[in-house]
């Protein structure tokens, strides 16, 4: 059988969520072969990438940790190589997306990115124009090499999980000399919710909470979720610009999303229309949160959603 | 595409003519390219362009040799991204304007604009592309990281602040990322391609004056044949990817809506229960 290959920057234990899809995916294709961006991974790692199926790892003979994009495309390319894989799979993160284009310059391959779902042949169903239209699209030159989204599979273990080997592979000399690096890196105060694009539930507010996302947070932290904000609020500096969901940040897709005291403007529903299940709660009944919502109040977010959070807790105990 | 630490500093900024993001976008029935009947420039590269201008202002000005490029690629209306460009305050615009390059993707887009950039560069150079965040059209994002690959330019993309620093004589960029969980400094030699976000500067208005003024900058129309790029290598005939097919998601069905009267946080607990999301 022929080997898809995975790329993981660096993965860590427990594996992400978007990790274990790629694999699941990899391994429903073909023999699943990771290449990761460290030389050499921690305790645990190659066990749990066995566990979804990785039969081999492929290590660069330098740290690329440090550099941004190029040089990781470079030894991307050397693997390629190597393992003439029949397809490169890897996250829809913004720094893999840069990596899979350059990728596929260096392969003379056709990219596509956004990808929802794989088919037969490496047929790809991706969403366009910030999910308002699916299409199906397909690599019509060279190996595919596919972006695929978070939430696009349900990570599915390997029924015969084996150790997977790992294999060294030498960087190219050319690749870091040019490159993009970083020179400093400084950790933002840990969260402990789930990061926002692969949280299953999102709960969101606007120019509604008026500087106050106490509301948002707790009832976020009662359903598990993720907190987000409308452009108004982030440029208003309620809430980190991290949080922005829309087309100008994020673009989520969560089993859940819960929108406060948000107009609903097209720049905002281009972040979020995808989501299974969308609850809205608005004082003003015309907004256009209420066309796409599954479930609409027309209320006040500062009474709604404290009496839902407590009401949440309360059926939980 | 190298050029000295005291050279005046040449940037070149990507810009687009998208559809207006006001109005809902829509792909054509007969090849699902975007629909681009009404377009305006780009409003996430009006930061491209006033992080170009900034800089090159930093760097003294037009007097100093400095200089910002618009370029811009696609058919007739396209050329209106790079009026707005030289009205806002752009020196000099490209428009590469070729029947060949409809239905280009992400490969073909890349090789003319990489193409482009080198014309553009000729015996001067060019130091910085500057792109903005994302194209608020395809989004597949795809295209800077190739051009930069084709040019083999470092690129450092994300950035909420940019500056020229000298590291010796050899001029490097330094940024800013602002990510979820942290915040990096990047560094890249000179020439690199950079994309700056939303948040890097507030895009400055043009007035009467510069929008006169704009009449009389240089905007040069050039085809495939002027690069020196074979027409099958881009377009339809060049594309590496095909989009076979493309249907609008089917809208969402507006669901229940209540008004509050004083339940409407149990109601709402109710609905979740009833999709199983508690």
């Amino acid at each position: 059988m022929a080997s898809v290959l995975v790329y993981l920057d660096h993965p860590v234990v427990p594996l992400s969520k978007p990790d274990r899809e790629l694999l699941t995916i990899a391994a429903a294709h073909g023999d699943a072969v990771v290449a990761v961006g460290v030389p050499s991974v921690e305790n645990g790692v190659a066990e749990a990438l066995g566990e979804f199926g990785a039969l081999a790892i492929c290590l660069p003979t330098r740290e690329l940790d440090q550099f941004l994009v190029a040089p990781k495309a470079a030894f991307l390319a050397t693997v390629v190589q190597e393992v003439s894989p029949s397809a490169v799979l890897l996250d829809n993160g913004f720094e893999s997306k840069e990596i899979a284009a350059r990728l596929g310059i260096k392969i003379f391959s056709g990219v596509i990115s956004d990808v929802v779902s794989v088919g037969e042949g490496f047929t790809a169903t991706k969403s366009d124009l910030a999910g308002s239209y699916l299409a199906t699209a397909k690599v019509t030159h060279g190996t595919p090499v596919l972006t695929i989204k978070p939430n696009s599979v349900e990570p599915q273990p390997a029924a015969d999980p084996e150790l997977p080997e790992q294999v060294r592979i030498q960087c190219p000399e050319t690749g870091t000399v040019k490159a993009a690096r970083i020179t400093r890196r400084d950790n933002n105060k840990p969260s402990t919710r789930p990061s926002l694009t692969e949280a299953s539930v999102v709960v969101a507010g606007g120019r509604g909470v008026n500087g106050d996302f106490s509301v948002i947070e707790a009832l976020a932290d009662a359903l598990g979720g993720a907190v987000g904000a409308s452009r108004e609020a982030t440029d208003a500096g309620w809430i980190e610009h991290s949080a922005q969901v829309g087309q100008t940040g994020q673009v989520v897709s969560p089993q859940l999303y819960i929108s406060a005291g948000i107009s609903g403007a097209i720049q905002q529903k281009a972040g979020m229309q995808t989501s299974k299940v969308i609850v809205a709660v608005n004082k003003d009944a015309d907004s256009p949160v209420f066309e796409i919502a599954d479930f609409g109040v027309v209320g006040d977010l500062f009474t709604v959603l404290p009496q839902a959070t407590e009401e949440i807790k309360k059926r939980r105990s | 595409m190298h050029t000295a630490a005291e050279a005046p500093l040449n940037i070149v900024v990507l810009v687009k003519h998208v559809p207006d993001t006001q109005f809902d976008r829509s792909l054509t029935d007969e090849n699902f390219t975007v629909d681009r009947s009404e377009s305006i420039l780009s409003e996430l590269d009006e930061y491209a362009l006033e992080a170009a201008l900034q800089l090159v202002e930093a760097a003294g000005g037009k007097s100093s040799g400095g200089k910002v490029t618009a370029v811009t690629m696609g058919p007739d209306q396209a050329v209106n991204a790079v009026k707005k460009a030289l009205q806002i305050g752009a020196h000099e615009g490209f428009h590469l304007n070729d029947a060949a390059l409809a239905g280009s993707d992400a490969a073909g887009t890349s090789l003319a604009l990489a193409a482009l950039i080198r014309y553009i560069a000729g015996d001067d150079g060019v130091d910085l592309v500057i792109t903005g965040m994302a194209s608020t059209d395809g989004e597949t994002s795809l295209v800077p990281a190739q051009v930069a690959e084709r040019l083999d330019l470092p690129q450092v993309t994300f950035v909420s602040s940019a500056e020229i620093t000298y590291d010796g004589d050899a001029p490097v960029l330094r940024a800013r990322r602002e990510g979820a969980t942290h915040t990096d400094v990047l560094e890249a030699p000179l020439p690199a391609l950079v994309s700056v976000t939303d948040q890097i500067n507030e895009p400055r208005y043009p007035d009467f004056r510069s929008i006169i003024a704009a009449k009389k900058k240089p905007l040069h129309v050039v085809t495939l044949a002027d690069l020196g790029v074979d027409a099958s290598a881009v377009g339809f005939a060049g594309a590496w990817t095909t989009v076979d097919s493309a249907q609008p998601r089917a809208p969402r069905e507006q669901g229940v809506i209540i008004m509050d009267e004083g339940d409407a946080g149990i109601q709402l607990v109710d609905f979740l229960e009833s999709q199983k999301l508690l």
